[in-house]
């Protein structure tokens, strides 16, 4: 491919990508209450209200906890299903992984349907707990994915030269397996927490109305009242969200975690 | 001039240099090999020549004609590459005539070269197979069958025996020289095995760790009189011996003064050289003889290999390597005194 | 050590958790909802047990049937236009120095981690008649003024595109930067053009990569809820928002449930036939 006609493709890719948060920080730096681009007078109001409106701190507090905990309970789960698939050969293993990546890929009305319904009737509708559970099985897919490519990623014989030196299995896994996954759990759980943030709707019909999440909130404001926090809330949420895979980037081997193989020095 | 030919090649991929000042003329027909140590740059130097890459500087001609920036799906040359590459989505028959089909050749004219093709390398009947179901033996034959379709100007191989067993890749390389003869297609491989080099090719292009050619010749003459102490020491074993020229015909190693039968055009006395010989050229006698061309020490090692012994002799700290049949083995064990022969004839005098 | 058969209580224990969690909060509300399709729905918003069919016959509206294949439709259309940019960008993106492709990367779990909401509003802004891209263009001279392009159905296209674009990427990307470069090298020593050898060789060899893509962009747009309605007319309001009015909105769960179940095996049996296809390419004779 001639290299002009890559980077020009490259090149409007990236323009688009990028485009919509371009115009999103501008928003929040408007110092007038309206959706204009470019910018009319530059301000940080938005932000501080973002910072000490309630209003916005209690969402932000609720999402914040959401998915702190759903993904470390989804991470929980995901964790000994691959690795139970990885170490032992069973017939329904197809199954079971299907099971597990289901949720995910089932439309999320239909995943939030089911959710909503149980809820109901077990009588926890529109408690949190309901909904970190419900996020935690919702996003389980994601690091149960990422786990399994990092146990894809051992090689057999580093266990087999484990054990040949004397170690258990509990012992391989602590010092062998465990660190080798490491790195895929963390950054399924990042995925499942930065996912969990902005998810809507499971979050909407399980507590929607009692347990306001930030997703929620935003697209309120969206039909019911617009504030250019919002676009701070954006501005902000995509930096952490660069700032977390910027860091496994820097410090991981970001390539590899998304499932490239042998790691030259290009 | 026919042939290839390379001008003044450079290649550099950022600081890092991977071949250097390379002038090559490579005549038609024959079977030419690429050797040298890792990174010395021959894969590089297959490469450019494929069009994979570009020279950084230089030219490369083939039969007089400027091909240098004819990108590579237009210069009709065959590859084999190190994996062989071979399409994993279809079947034998369609790999091997890919090139045919780029070149929009109708149907039934493609089947029948792929069955030429497949009878050539003696893999009838596999036309309609998939790839992942050959072995490695099938697969290799599969990849030349497919750089041989359209009967290339030049066959290219990259260390393509390297990843088959000993067995099996003495078989290909006999396979390969058999193939290459019947079809006259000037032929380029690239190994780091000097044995196959020395025994596949008319011609063998020895480079080393400085990216440069040190040498272009026979195997033959490769073997017996190599250019420099780097090919001296790269091909086959040596001895390689400090000394300092002190004659028309003369150097002096060890104290000892050695004649020589041939030395390097415009060699002065007094010039540091090096001397190679071969093990093989060597006669080891029991005792101190004295005589021309002889050095006394002691012998410090005796390895029996079965089909051939190699005496190791300690001489004033100089170590002479020499190698003799089971039938013509020397009358000494380790520790004793003896004598090394080193025959005029012999000796390769290299500047050091 | 590794692929034997699982012995004893510990084994079996490493999946009795995941297997209770999955089972007691997935697979019990799913069955709840299927079950509850086929309760009597009470005036008022409740519900009770029973077994009639009455929810699924109400599904046959104009409505309903219109909102179906509009959503198939544009699943399929942003399946099918999301594969087609994402499956170059990403080969470009797999040959790139590892530097590089960190960087792009990075990029794109950004855009990812954006919520559908905010997509949303960032292409409401994007395509508005204050903010967007059409004051660009009148700035740069193309236009003479300022238009809104939204809501209407390139929006709705461009949003549900741009939301999914980075997890075809990313779905794309193992089998992309597993292929080995000297394929399309051989290509090209071959005979084949550049263009050439990308179709037949690098698209050939990931036939089944490509598929899975497409399956995957489908299903997940059959799940866009907030796009439709933030980018969209009424009339491009997809299955998802119908199924919710009809549960929140309307409180009538059953009607909602059935909606939800046909929508569920409409989609399964389209991915099992794409999947067949994909497959089914049989590769042909020379």
């Amino acid at each position: 491919m001639s290299k002009t006609l890559r980077n020009i493709f490259l090149g409007l890719v990236l323009f688009l990508m990028s485009g919509p948060l371009v115009v999103v920080s501008g928003v929040s730096l408007n110092a007038k209450k309206r959706l204009f681009f470019p910018p009319e007078g530059v301000s940080l109001r938005w932000y501080v209200e973002l910072l000490t409106e309630n209003s916005w701190l209690i969402p932000v507090k609720n999402s914040l906890t959401i998915a702190f905990t759903s993904s470390l309970l989804a991470l929980s789960i995901a964790l000994p299903l691959a690795y139970f698939l990885w170490r032992y050969r069973v017939f329904y293993a197809r199954a079971l992984f299907t099971l597990g990546i289901s949720p995910f890929l089932l439309p999320p009305v239909i995943t939030a349907l089911g959710f909503l319904s149980f809820w109901v009737t077990i009588g926890l509708y529109g408690h949190i707990f309901a909904t970190m559970i419900s996020h935690a099985i919702f996003f389980v897919t994601l690091p149960l994915v990422t786990i399994s490519l990092g146990f894809e990623s051992i090689d057999h014989e580093i266990v087999e030269a484990a054990e040949t030196m004397g170690a258990n299995s509990n012992t391989v896994f602590r010092t062998i397996i465990f660190p080798m996954v490491r790195p895929y759990m963390i950054s399924g759980c990042a995925f499942a927490f930065v996912l969990s943030l902005n998810e809507y709707i499971v979050a909407y019909m399980v507590a929607g109305f009692t347990v306001e999440t930030l997703p929620i909130k935003i697209f309120n404001s969206l039909r019911y009242g617009y504030t250019p926090v919002m676009a701070s809330v954006t501005v902000v949420f995509v930096l952490l969200a660069a700032l977390i895979f910027g860091l496994i980037g820097r410090f991981g081997d970001l390539p590899k975690l998304l499932g490239a193989l042998n790691p030259e020095e290009k | 001039m026919s042939g290839l030919t390379l001008e003044n090649i450079d290649k550099n991929f950022g600081a890092v240099v991977a071949v250097r000042d390379v002038n090559l003329h490579l005549p038609d027909g024959q079977f030419i090999c690429f050797l040298g140590p890792s990174g010395c740059g021959k894969t590089t130097l297959l490469r450019l020549i494929a069009g994979l890459e570009k020279p950084c500087r230089g030219r490369i001609l083939l039969d007089e004609e400027d091909i240098t920036h004819t990108p590579a799906y237009k210069r009709n040359f065959g590859m084999v590459f190190q994996s062989l590459a071979l399409f994993p989505h279809m079947i034998v028959g369609d790999n091997v005539t890919y090139s045919l089909r780029v070149r929009k050749t109708d149907k039934s004219a493609r089947r029948q070269r792929a069955q030429e093709l497949l009878d050539l390398v003696k893999l009838s009947g596999l036309i309609d197979r998939h790839i992942s179901q050959l072995s490695g033996g099938q697969r290799q034959r599969v990849a030349m069958a497919r750089a041989l379709a359209i009967e290339p100007k030049l066959f290219l191989l990259d260390e393509p025996l390297s990843s088959l067993d000993a067995k099996l890749r003495e078989d290909m390389q006999l396979e390969l020289r058999m193939l290459q003869q019947r079809l006259s297609v000037t032929t380029i491989l690239v190994t780091h095995d000097q044995r196959e080099a020395m025994t596949m090719s008319d011609l063998v292009v020895v480079m080393g760790p400085d990216n440069r050619v040190h040498q272009m010749d026979s195997p033959l003459e490769i073997y017996r009189n190599p250019a420099d102490t780097f090919v001296a020491d790269f091909i086959g074993t040596s001895n390689l011996l400090d000394g300092t020229s002190s004659g028309s015909r003369e150097v002096t190693v060890g104290g000892a003064r050695l004649e020589i039968a041939k030395m390097p055009d415009g060699m002065t006395p007094d010039t540091k050289v090096t001397v190679s010989v071969r093990p093989e050229e060597i006669h080891v006698l029991p005792g101190l003889e004295k005589g021309d061309n002889r050095l006394h020490g002691s012998v410090s090692f005796v390895r029996d290999v079965g089909s051939s012994v190699e005496i190791y002799l300690d001489c004033n700290g100089l170590q002479i390597v020499s190698q003799s049949t089971p039938k013509e083995r020397p009358a000494v064990k380790q520790g004793d005194q003896a004598t090394a022969v080193l025959p005029p004839a012999a000796c390769v005098v290299l500047r050091s | 050590m590794i692929g034997e058969k699982p012995k004893g209580l510990r084994a079996h224990l490493t999946l009795a958790y995941p297997a209770l969690m999955l089972g007691i909060f997935f697979i019990v509300p799913f069955g709840l909802m299927a079950a509850v399709s086929f309760f009597h729905r009470q005036p008022g918003g409740f519900y009770i047990p029973g077994f009639e069919l009455t929810n699924y016959k109400n599904l046959y509206t104009a409505l309903f049937g219109r909102t179906l294949l509009f959503s198939l439709f544009i699943a399929g259309l942003s399946a099918a236009v999301c594969v087609s940019i994402g499956f170059p960008f990403t080969y470009f993106i797999t040959r790139m120095k590892r530097r590089a492709q960190v960087v792009w990367l990075v990029l794109l779990m950004s855009v990812l981690s954006l919520s559908e909401v905010i997509v949303g509003f960032a292409w409401s802004l994007l395509l508005s008649r204050t903010a967007g891209l059409s004051n660009l263009f009148v700035w740069l001279g193309l236009m003479e003024r300022p238009v809104a392009w939204y809501p209407g159905f390139a929006a709705l296209l461009f949003g549900i595109c741009y939301l999914v674009f980075p997890y075809t990427v990313l779905v794309l990307y193992p089998p992309l930067s597993r292929l080995d470069p000297a394929l399309p090298e051989a290509a090209q020593t071959l005979g084949a053009s550049p263009l050439r050898t990308f179709f037949t060789v690098v698209v050939g060899s990931l036939r089944n990569a490509i598929v899975a893509a497409f399956v995957m962009v489908f299903v997940f747009t059959l799940g866009a809820y907030l796009l439709p309605q933030i980018l969209g007319r009424p009339r491009h309001w997809t299955l998802s928002v119908l199924i919710t009015d009809a549960a929140i909105y309307q409180t009538n769960m059953p009607l909602a449930a059935a909606m939800a179940i046909f929508f569920m095996s409409v989609s399964l049996v389209l991915v099992a036939l794409t999947m067949m296809i994909g497959k089914g390419k049989k590769i042909r004779t020379a």
